[in-house]
């Protein structure tokens, strides 16, 4: 009873009471239930599917399993890699116009008010008209591929939304040794950090534990096959359309976040490198994009966690039948709705939830430490 | 005293005469569809004034959207008091096998419906023998349309098998052609497979197929998928980017010579085209499927628990009603599913479907519903795409008969 004696934290701790309990069920208890959905074989058995009082049976992680490695569930995996890739290519494309934009505009040109609102202005649309406009645009016989013609050249013919092509195919039984592989290297670009920053320990953890799963995915990691039999997946190239309009989007946010940091950056720094005899070159890489690199890990979070989870775009421009242009969301809600299957589409929601939480959760950590400190 | 008494019977009469209250109708005929609908709505408030009726509808073609806000309903526990579905299996696999619908059968007797509907219909829409909706109307699945004049100008005759049509294709292609057959977005090409499957299997392997009978790894179902893939090569490359409204047009054009659509085409052509069917537009069934009618049906059920249940069954009269059908299928584009209704009121190419559906083989359609549980419907597509980003035709039959093992098809 000891947090009782101060009357402001009685207050305190009752003020925030209602937003505690409403999240508590809405928030946490549904993603509580949703993950024991996810255990269950709800709506493997079609009359207890929809029943008013449906008997349901644990079954552990068969509906991850199936996800994984399960016959029918290709599908799924094939949107897993396509989110990877719609993710790369949208965190790199908004970052990379975003700063260009954002520099453009920090040298201050004339009309620079005008420009940043027309930049901006995207973001305030959503994600269905978005959607909507880019669909028309995208469409085979007209928009897009009719540009070239204004220069006297021949239409496009690229299927924008609806390509079957695919590149950089891989099987998903190497998924592992890559996984393992890419982890590890990643761990041991740490430990050289950690090294070069004087962090011996640190270092050392990050090396043995590289070193360790280097071992393992050359050794089994190569063995270990998820499938009996080789399943190619690769970059649709369908998702080219949708990386457009989700950068076009978005990039102007990322400029406005980079702009708020370019114009945070004193300009006594920027004239001492100046003095210095810097180069502009080198005066934005050696001072000003370090400089910048918070906003860039912050910038990099949002946009991650939306295009991890990102339905209503592809909704608007392909609709949800399109398979070439599917992600996970879109067949969490085909699988759960459509096809009454709910656990196993509670199961594919839990492994967005997861996806976004391996993005959100280090950052917030970050965080929290980082005010703590303070 | 005696006054008081006939006073007190003569309210409750009246109450009893006169039905008052509410009727929630939850459809997806919004747009085009809407006016069909609400000559039905229109007609049911003349028979019962007092009732208000209200009009839920949710758009989205074929119930894509309909479906899943009626699910969270239904799981909620507040089901409305009457909603549109497609009739068979997309109702009896998903709400009665779940018992959430009552037996009508009782109905079906009591308004002598039972010699009214065919057979095959009645065999479609039943559960362990009894009857669970009331179809509104049929819509045929298996029709290839095309222009008349434009085939004599190429010389060609409506192909009668799917072997004939694969050498109209080759005669076509070789006059410059560059795609004989007009073929839209993912579900057309669904649409386009249960005709072949049809066709290369027969009505009765067909129908073994839903009853699990035929298996999808059988030769002869693995052909079907062999069949597909050449006709396919008949298809224009842009397929997945159009509506099945643009695959008509581009008959209509010149720029293909065929497509397999269901007769709703024909509603497009004579009401939004304003062409003269039989003249402007031309129909044969869909190749190696004539002499079998494959129907696909909207119609209506009663929700276990519903809060106006007499209200509902009037509903539900009406909709099977000579009266009642004649109204909504002339503006809908579609046939009664009575085999007694009047000719006169419909046009030319309704009038030769009213013919074939008295007459024909009645089979249900896949993609719309009928044959199979919406289990097994959705994931179809996943078996469709595993065909045809690897065109193996073995591969996506296994894919087909995993997902029916999982779904219980047939069982």
């Amino acid at each position: 009873m000891r947090w009782f004696r101060n009357k402001d934290t009685l207050y305190g701790f009752l003020v925030l009471l209602p937003s505690l309990v409403l999240l508590g069920v809405f928030v946490y208890g549904f993603i509580l239930q949703t993950f024991w959905t996810s255990l269950t074989d709800w709506g493997r058995d079609p009359t207890q599917a929809l029943s008013a009082n449906p008997r349901i049976n644990f079954v552990g992680f068969e509906n991850y399993r199936e996800l994984f490695t399960g016959f029918v569930d290709a599908r799924f995996r094939q949107d897993l890699v396509n989110t990877f890739f719609f993710t790369l290519f949208f965190i790199l494309g908004c970052l990379g116009l975003g700063l260009s934009l954002a520099i453009a505009l920090d040298r201050g040109p004339r009309g620079e008010g005008f420009f940043r609102t027309v930049f901006l202005f995207p973001m305030s649309l959503s994600f269905i008209v978005t959607g909507t406009i880019w669909r028309w645009m995208l469409q085979p016989e007209g928009g897009v591929n009719q540009l070239p013609t204004l220069v006297g050249l021949p239409k496009g013919e690229f299927a924008w939304l609806t390509s079957r092509e695919q590149i950089w195919r891989f099987s998903w039984n190497d998924l592992p040794f890559f996984t393992g592989l890419v982890v590890g290297l990643v761990l041991l670009l740490i430990a050289a950090a950690a090294f070069r920053a004087g962090e011996g320990k640190r270092g050392w953890v990050a090396s043995v534990s590289a070193g360790l799963l280097l071992l393992w995915s050359f050794t089994f990691g190569r063995t270990l096959k998820p499938l009996p039999y080789d399943e190619l997946h690769g970059f649709n190239l369908a998702f080219i359309g949708i990386i457009l309009a989700a950068v076009w989007q978005m990039s102007g946010y990322t400029m406005a976040l980079y702009l708020a940091g370019l114009r945070g950056i004193p300009e006594e720094l920027r004239e001492a490198a100046r003095v210095d005899g810097a180069t502009e070159w080198q005066l934005y890489r050696h001072v000003i994009l370090p400089m910048l690199a918070p906003i860039t890990l912050s910038a990099m979070i949002i946009l991650g966690h939306i295009s991890l989870k990102i339905f209503d775009l592809v909704f608007a421009m392909a609709g949800a039948d399109n398979a070439p242009t599917d992600v996970p969301a879109l067949l969490m809600y085909l699988t759960t709705f459509r096809a009454n299957q709910i656990a196993k589409g509670a199961a594919i929601g839990m492994v967005l939830l997861l996806m976004v939480a391996l993005v959100i959760v280090p950052y917030l950590y970050r965080q929290l430490k980082s005010e703590v400190r303070r | 005293m005696r006054k008081w008494f006939l006073l007190l019977a003569l309210i409750l009469g009246s109450l009893g005469m006169a039905q008052s209250g509410k009727l929630e109708i939850f459809s997806w005929w919004a747009g085009d569809e809407g006016p069909a609908l609400q000559a039905l709505i229109d007609l049911y408030k003349k028979r019962y004034p007092n009732v208000e009726v209200i009009n839920a509808t949710v758009t989205g073609g074929s119930g894509v959207n309909a479906r899943a806000v009626l699910k969270t309903r239904m799981l909620g526990g507040d089901p409305p008091d009457s909603f549109q579905v497609h009739a068979g299996q997309e109702l009896i696999g998903t709400w009665v096998v779940a018992d959430r619908m009552e037996d009508l059968t009782p109905l079906f007797r009591q308004e002598g419906w039972l010699d009214k509907f065919p057979k095959g219909l009645i065999d479609l829409i039943s559960y362990k023998g009894k009857i669970y909706s009331v179809p509104v109307n049929i819509h045929r699945s298996n029709v290839m349309w095309y222009v008349p004049a434009k085939l004599r100008e190429w010389g060609v005759q409506p192909p009668k098998t799917w072997a004939e049509f694969l050498t109209v294709c080759q005669t076509l292609k070789g006059k410059g052609l560059e795609a004989p057959l007009a073929l839209g977005e993912n579900w057309t090409q669904q649409h386009l497979w249960e005709s072949v499957a049809l066709g290369v299997l027969g009505a009765a392997d067909y129908a073994n197929l839903w009853t699990g009978k035929l298996r999808f790894t059988d030769p002869k179902a693995v052909a079907v998928w062999n069949t597909f893939g050449r006709v396919l090569d008949c298809a224009n490359k842009d397929a997945a980017g159009l509506s099945w409204q643009q695959a008509v047009d581009r008959v209509l054009e010149g720029k293909a010579a065929f497509n397999i659509m269901g007769d709703w085409a024909a509603g497009y052509m004579t009401t939004t085209k304003g062409l003269k069917p039989g003249q402007d537009f031309g129909w044969a069934p869909a190749p190696g499927t004539a002499g079998v009618f494959m129907m696909l049906s909207d119609s209506f059920g009663l929700p276990k628990g519903v809060k106006n249940r007499t209200n509902t069954i009037n509903w539900l009269r009406l909709l099977g009603s000579k009266e009642g059908q004649d109204t909504f299928n002339p503006l809908k584009g579609s046939i009664a599913a009575r085999t007694d209704s009047d000719p006169s009121k419909y046009n030319a190419y309704l009038q030769s479907a009213m013919r074939d559906w008295k007459t024909n083989r009645i089979v249900g359609s896949l993609v719309h519903g009928t044959v199979a549980p919406e289990s097994f419907m959705s994931q179809f597509g996943t078996v469709m795409e595993i065909y045809l980003s690897s065109r193996n035709a073995q591969a996506a039959a296994n894919a087909a008969q995993a997902i029916a093992n999982q779904v219980r098809l047939g069982q």
